[in-house]
């Protein structure tokens, strides 16, 4: 399976998600923001971090580069693209996922492990999965999502909630909500299910030693519902 | 402009040192010649009022690859790799604007490390606030995380460790120390000495602006109720500039162009400039109309005074300008030949096509100002005796509650939730135990570190505090497993005019000396940072410690939450109760007198190593040292980590119960380990003449003492873990 993960100025997380897409079996390429074309691939992946320093809005100036039209015309043919934290910032800007990240609930930076339980798992990205809930990893200043309720009733008719954040048992509930997002939303499809965007950075989660192994878990499943 | 002795004066120089630039330069200096001198020969940077007493300080040993004098100290931890790392101040700006201070001291220390090639892996910091009565402290408390996090976040660093105390004597002088970790290989590694005549001399990152003009002069002066208006001197930080010169330096630096690289930190151009020059005995010829500035009609004085971040200086080789351009170019950084290297051993600047300035380098730099500043030596205060009826009516569980929930000891889960602690996906130990450690990416070692103070006790008792701060971070690496290499050092004092504060200086460097010397962990970097006083009152004399030490297989770190049921739990070292200047003396008793504990630096280093051989045979579970609170604080916040309980026995001792759990005696350590490993610990114990108590077996959830006193670890947590948050949120 081929992969490419995209830099932007700024972007931080791109080394640590291709360390973590090498270690389950893609065959990872970084791709650089001014390039006009992708390779042929499986998998694009915006990474976290900071795109132009988040100046003006969290990903907006990342959606109107070079390389992002490329992007949006593979996730339009059915291309697999994910978005990771400013990814995922980045992917609202674009209009490829519905709705906006505002900034956290208490304004303040978050880091720290969080429950989220999968709502959906009919499409590549969760299918398999065994568990119902996933121990993530969030850092983030701007991960409160928020939609209008027309839109939130057309994500929730096209069962586009991809995660939710919940406690280790998957109760969805305000107070294991980190920051604010609505129905404790931690990462939404487009319609047709290709395009993820979500808060949690599951290439933190790829070692025992490290924050836990359910991203392991995810990569795993990734790479094997691609083949 | 006319220049004279007043001009000089209003610079922040002293009658004399204005005396000594007009001898020097066998004439008046104009107005850009004297911001030079001012910005060179202020406290910050001329070390005028340390350097004698730095020097005494051991600097050397088989693994330093760099002491200090460049950027930052460089340690070899093997297979060709290195650490770079150095703590810095950014106390003086961040009280003005706790934002912005906090925000670019983390950047400048940063720079100092990928300025010799390294890639940052790790940021820790070190911050002290006013009392928590104090109308400011919370607001200057958000701003400094806000400041920490903003920068350190985005530049994608995790910060894995720090510390923070509150303590009155910051009221009007907070502090923030910054430290940053570098990963380099041993053959990549840049220094800031220039070489060859003619040799280009390049500015890149961002333009220069008005930002920060006289920032290293305000930091070499005292508080008054004027500071507000000092705000323009205070830098402003843009870390995603920051990042963008970090990858592009690293660029460049993987090819052979660089010659040398310094950044632009306090005094800007100034000191980058003459320090570059001075260390290669060069010239350096500088064109001022072709530095990139951020405004219109800027001067030759504000050019070479501001203190504009996120950028670097560079003599590169001839030719490779067009090659070094292009990746510049690349990050959207600016990029401009602005001079040349010259054999005249002068800074000679131009600007509209005249000679604006001409200083032989040797007058900013060896003939800077050196003082040796009247010092008084401290006495050692007297013991106090503790009356029985003092303390009969405390109850233990109740006074380690409040110990727990003391602003000094309480959990920190608000400021570090702040900060990115694990992007770059290799943090093992996450803030909140005793050291942060990253593994060096791709292989099995891992790199610890630790930031350490203890200004009560150097308040106390200079000498001994020195010492004991250089014992601390000992300690903290050898708990999780690391063996300690070296330190850098934050020196934060008052005014070295007043002979208490100039001699709480020597006596606490004389400490860190001793006790860096005797445990084989000398000093590669460091900063001093005096003037921390408003009007006549200084803070507490606080010399911060980042100690550096290296896990040969990051599978055998150790972490000090209690792991398992029934497994035993042991002190080692001397437990003497001693309750002097203990947070149990100052906050319970309300004691503020008496001497803190004393320190034995060969029980220190052989406590020390003997611990590491046991955790070299597998044989312990979890370890924390013994400081603040004493022997029952640091075992409460083993059971509250590890959400186990206790059940604990005193042992049968001469000393009260009270001495026993609250003592803060030092060179002790809380270990757990199993029942079936206790003969073959106990043995290497005794074979070391190490002292050790059998303390109690380790339990569900309760925190039991002497089969009478009981409180469950739920309760203990709640105190430990509610304080900060249920503060910040009022």
């Amino acid at each position: 399976m081929k992969s490419a993960v995209i830099t932007f100025p700024g972007s931080n997380c791109d080394r640590d998600m291709d360390v973590a897409l090498k270690k389950f079996g893609f065959k990872n390429k970084m791709i650089w923001h001014t390039d006009a074309e992708l390779p042929k691939i499986d998998l694009v992946v915006l990474p976290g971090g900071f795109s132009y320093g988040d100046y003006l809005r969290c990903g907006s100036m990342a959606s109107k580069s070079k390389i992002m039209q490329s992007v949006i015309n593979f996730a339009n043919s059915g291309g697999m693209v994910m978005g990771i934290c400013n990814g995922f910032q980045i992917l609202v800007e674009t209009g490829l996922v519905p709705g906006v990240l505002l900034r956290n609930k208490y304004l303040e930076f978050i880091c720290k492990n969080v429950f989220v339980k999968i709502n959906n798992k009919k499409n590549k990205y969760f299918k398999n999965v065994e568990n119902e809930v996933l121990e993530f990893h969030i850092a983030h200043n701007e991960g409160n999502y928020f939609c209008t309720n027309d839109q939130l009733k057309e994500i929730e008719d096209n069962n586009q909630i991809a995660i939710n954040y919940c406690d280790e048992d998957g109760k969805i509930e305000d107070r294991f909500n980190p920051n604010g997002s609505i129905k404790n939303i931690a990462g939404i499809f487009n319609k047709e299910k290709n395009v993820l965007g979500m808060m949690p950075h599951p290439e933190r989660m790829i070692d025992s030693s490290l924050s836990g192994e359910d991203g392991s878990l995810f990569f795993k499943n990734l790479i094997n519902n691609l083949k | 402009m006319i220049i004279n002795e007043q001009v000089a004066v209003d610079h922040g120089l002293k009658k004399d040192e204005y005396a000594k630039i007009c001898k020097l330069l066998k004439r008046t200096p104009n107005i850009t010649e004297l911001g030079i001198f001012s910005a060179m020969w202020n406290e910050h940077c001329s070390y005028k009022s340390s350097r004698l007493h730095l020097k005494k300080l051991p600097t050397e040993g088989k693994k330093v690859i760099q002491g200090p004098g460049e950027n930052a100290g460089v340690i070899d931890i093997e297979d060709d790799d290195a650490i770079v790392f150095k703590i810095e101040s950014h106390n003086h700006p961040s009280f003005i604007e706790p934002y912005q201070g906090a925000a670019t001291g983390v950047g400048g220390i940063m720079r100092d490390v990928f300025t010799m090639g390294a890639r940052p892996i790790a940021n820790l910091n070190s911050i002290h606030f006013g009392s928590t009565q104090h109308k400011k402290t919370k607001n200057l408390l958000r701003g400094v995380v806000h400041g920490i996090g903003g920068y350190g976040n985005c530049m994608g660093v995790p910060t894995i460790a720090g510390q923070t105390s509150f303590d009155s004597s910051y009221n009007g002088n907070i502090l923030v120390n910054a430290m940053t970790l570098g990963l380099v290989k041993k053959d990549k590694i840049f220094y800031s000495k220039a070489a060859g005549l003619n040799k280009p001399v390049i500015y890149v990152g961002s333009k220069t602006g008005r930002d920060g003009i006289h920032g290293a002069s305000m930091a070499s002066a005292s508080f008054d109720e004027k500071i507000e208006e000092k705000k323009p001197t205070v830098q402003v930080g843009d870390p995603f500039t920051e990042k963008l010169l970090l990858e592009a330096c690293l660029e460049l630096m993987a090819g052979d162009s660089i010659i040398a690289i310094q950044d632009m930190g306090a005094a800007g151009l100034t000191s980058s400039s003459i320090e570059m020059a001075s260390k290669g005995n060069l010239g350096i010829e500088i064109n001022l109309n072709k530095v990139p500035c951020r405004e219109a009609k800027m001067t030759p004085y504000e050019i070479m005074l501001s203190e504009s971040q996120e950028r670097m200086l560079i003599v590169l080789e001839n030719g490779k300008e067009e090659k070094a351009k292009k990746i510049f170019d690349k990050w959207n950084l600016d990029f401009a030949v602005i001079g040349k290297t010259t054999k005249s051993k002068k800074i000679e600047l131009y600007f509209d096509e005249k000679k604006v300035a001409d200083i032989p380098v040797n007058t900013l730099v060896e003939n800077s100002p050196m003082y040796d500043r009247k010092w008084k030596k401290a006495k050692l205060p007297k013991k106090n005796k503790i009356k029985k009826e003092d303390i009969k009516h405390l109850k233990i569980v109740e006074v380690l509650k409040k110990i727990l929930a003391n602003p000094n000891v309480c959990s920190k889960e608000w400021i570090w939730q702040q900060y990115d602690h694990t992007v770059m996906g290799d943090t093992i130990q996450k803030p909140g135990g005793d050291a942060g450690v990253v593994r060096v990416h791709g292989t099995d070692k891992a790199v610890a570190a630790s930031v350490d103070s203890s200004a009560v006790y150097c308040w106390a008792h200079p000498l001994t505090g020195g010492k004991q701060v250089v014992c601390e971070s000992f300690r903290n690496l050898i708990c999780v497993g690391a063996k300690p290499i070296a330190i850098t050092n934050c020196l934060n004092f008052g005014s070295p005019e007043n002979e208490e504060n100039m001699g709480e200086f020597v006596e606490c460097v004389q400490g860190i000396g001793e006790a860096s010397e005797f445990l084989k962990f000398p000093v590669v970097s460091g900063n001093v940072s005096f003037y921390n006083q408003t009007k006549n009152q200084g803070i507490k004399p606080t010399p911060t410690i980042g100690g550096v030490g290296l896990i040969k297989d990051y599978k055998n770190m150790i972490t000090m939450e209690f792991k398992e049921v029934n497994n035993l739990v042991l002190v080692i070292g001397k437990t003497e109760g001693h309750i002097d200047q203990s947070l149990f003396a100052r906050n319970i008793l309300d004691e503020k007198n008496g001497p803190p504990p004393e320190i034995n630096l060969f029980n220190e280093k052989n406590n020390g190593e003997t611990l590491l051989k046991l955790i070299d045979n597998n044989l312990i579970k979890s370890a924390h040292d013994v400081s603040l609170g004493g022997i029952i604080t640091a075992v409460a916040k083993m059971c509250i980590k590890g959400k186990k309980g206790i059940n604990i026995k005193k042992p049968k001792y001469l000393i009260n119960e009270i001495e026993y759990f609250f003592a803060e005696d030092q060179g002790r350590y809380i270990l757990e380990i199993n029942k079936k490993d206790f003969k073959k610990a106990t043995d290497i114990l005794n074979k070391n003449a190490v002292h050790f108590d059998e303390l109690g077996t380790i339990t569900e959830n309760e925190l039991y003492i002497n089969d009478k006193t009981k409180v469950t670890i739920d309760e203990l947590s709640t105190s430990n873990k509610s304080w900060l948050t249920h503060y910040m949120s009022k």
